[in-house]
């Protein structure tokens, strides 16, 4: 019984709110769908310094709070809903939920990234009893313990610093011997009196019985060794959320492939996947950048794109 | 019926000593996840009046009760009856999850 809509976006965080900001100025008729928890990974974080616009910085919640207000306030319909399938097979496109059935002329697929964790034995048992993948949210319950974080980029150095305000002390395990962070983020990790590192190290597993008490670790050159430990902050990357799209070409590691194409030399869609009318922006196609201004850049590009496409092919 | 709010002081007297099922919320005003649960929270206080009592508990004020049930993460929502904890929800859940594990206590 639902009319089709111009747009439907998948996803919530910078690239399908901007992407929303942009088509509905554009007048075209768009209904997002946000997922339980909207917002994207910037929710579970806390200053957000490199955003340009903003010299003193923008709390991560806030930024998403101004990015969805402005899509709304241009007319973008959000459902605070995950969706359960998409059917890209016909037109108009068919996205459901388990009560309705959406319809759509073009989809921009930007459901984003998920936290990558180690798959090891004990960690999906202790998993928010000790292991975590998000410090600003969890920090707070290890005052005066002693934890863990696993990862070598800038998500690990975040989260052990924000660690560092309620931990004893902050234990930085990496399986190469340098990390790959930004410097500036590096050199204030390495500095702090309360991080210690451990490099050429694995977690080969996870334990305790009804809470975190400790770590089995393999470090090249030592073998295996237990380190006692009473939290685990998994920061080694993202793993892209593509299972639900049938039809949609990914990559060998599940990202959403994009493709470009041109008319008569010029570039005609960026952002265009293997469907035609379904585009992609984000974390869930970008493996290579993901920030959240990429991200919000890739929303734009996507939501032209869709524009092009329903004027120019619809 | 609204959510009651429990503290370290009257935690004893509303949940454990409870005639009816409780689920309690553990949550803090800096928890994100956590407000979106609430709009949840609220209407499971209103369809299920007085069979199960709905509370919340801010880990910030009442960091004993926190303790006490081992809350290492929020919002971990746990399901009391006759004073025990039977089951708990880590993380934000659908609607439908939680209503699932209240059935389980009724």
């Amino acid at each position: 019984m639902s009319s089709v809509y111009d747009v439907i976006i998948l996803g919530s965080g910078p690239a399908g709110l901007t992407a929303g900001i942009y088509t509905s100025r554009a007048q075209l008729e768009t209904l997002l769908f946000a997922g339980l928890k909207w917002g994207g990974q910037l929710q579970l974080t806390t200053l957000v310094e490199n955003f340009p616009g903003f010299p003193q910085g923008i709390q991560g919640p806030d930024l998403m709070k101004n990015m969805r207000d402005q899509a709304e306030k241009f007319g973008t319909s959000i459902i605070d809903q995950e969706f359960t399938a998409a059917d890209f097979s016909k037109k108009p496109f068919q996205i459901n939920t388990n009560e309705k059935s959406y319809s759509a002329k073009t989809v921009i697929i930007a459901t984003g990234a998920d936290t990558l964790w180690l798959s090891v034995p004990g960690e999906k048992k202790l998993l928010g009893k000790g292991v975590s993948s998000c410090a600003p949210c969890d920090a707070f319950f290890y005052r005066g313990k002693k934890v863990a974080v696993v990862g070598g980029g800038d998500a690990a150095m975040e989260e052990a610093l924000i660690l560092t305000k309620f931990a004893k002390e902050v234990v930085l395990i990496h399986r190469r011997d340098k990390f790959r962070a930004s410097k500036i983020m590096q050199e204030r990790v390495l500095n702090h009196p309360k991080v210690k590192v451990i490099w050429k190290t694995t977690v080969k597993a996870v334990l305790g019985e009804d809470k975190v008490s400790g770590l089995k670790l393999k470090t090249e050159n030592k073998g295996i060794w237990e380190l006692a430990v009473e939290g685990i902050f998994v920061a080694i990357g993202h793993t892209p959320n593509s299972s639900k799209y049938k039809g949609i070409e990914l990559d060998h590691k599940g990202f959403v492939k994009r493709k470009e194409t041109y008319e008569g030399g010029l570039l005609r869609y960026f952002t265009s996947t293997n469907v035609p009318g379904v585009f992609t922006a984000g974390d869930i196609h970008d493996y290579r950048y993901k920030q959240a201004v990429t991200a919000a850049g890739y929303g734009c590009m996507a939501a032209l794109d869709a524009e092009k496409y329903l004027e120019e092919e619809v | 019926m609204a959510h009651i709010d429990v503290t370290d002081q009257t935690f004893d007297k509303e949940v454990v000593q409870s005639s009816v099922p409780v689920l309690v919320d553990f949550w803090a005003t800096w928890c994100g996840p956590c407000k979106m649960l609430t709009p949840i929270i609220d209407e499971l206080a209103g369809e299920f009046a007085d069979k199960v009592k709905i509370a919340k508990v801010d880990v910030d004020s009442n960091q004993a009760s926190a303790q006490k049930y081992n809350i290492l993460s929020i919002p971990t929502v746990i399901l009391f009856k006759g004073g025990q904890p039977l089951n708990q929800l880590i993380g934000v859940q659908s609607k439908e999850r939680y209503k699932e594990e209240i059935s389980k206590v009724l």
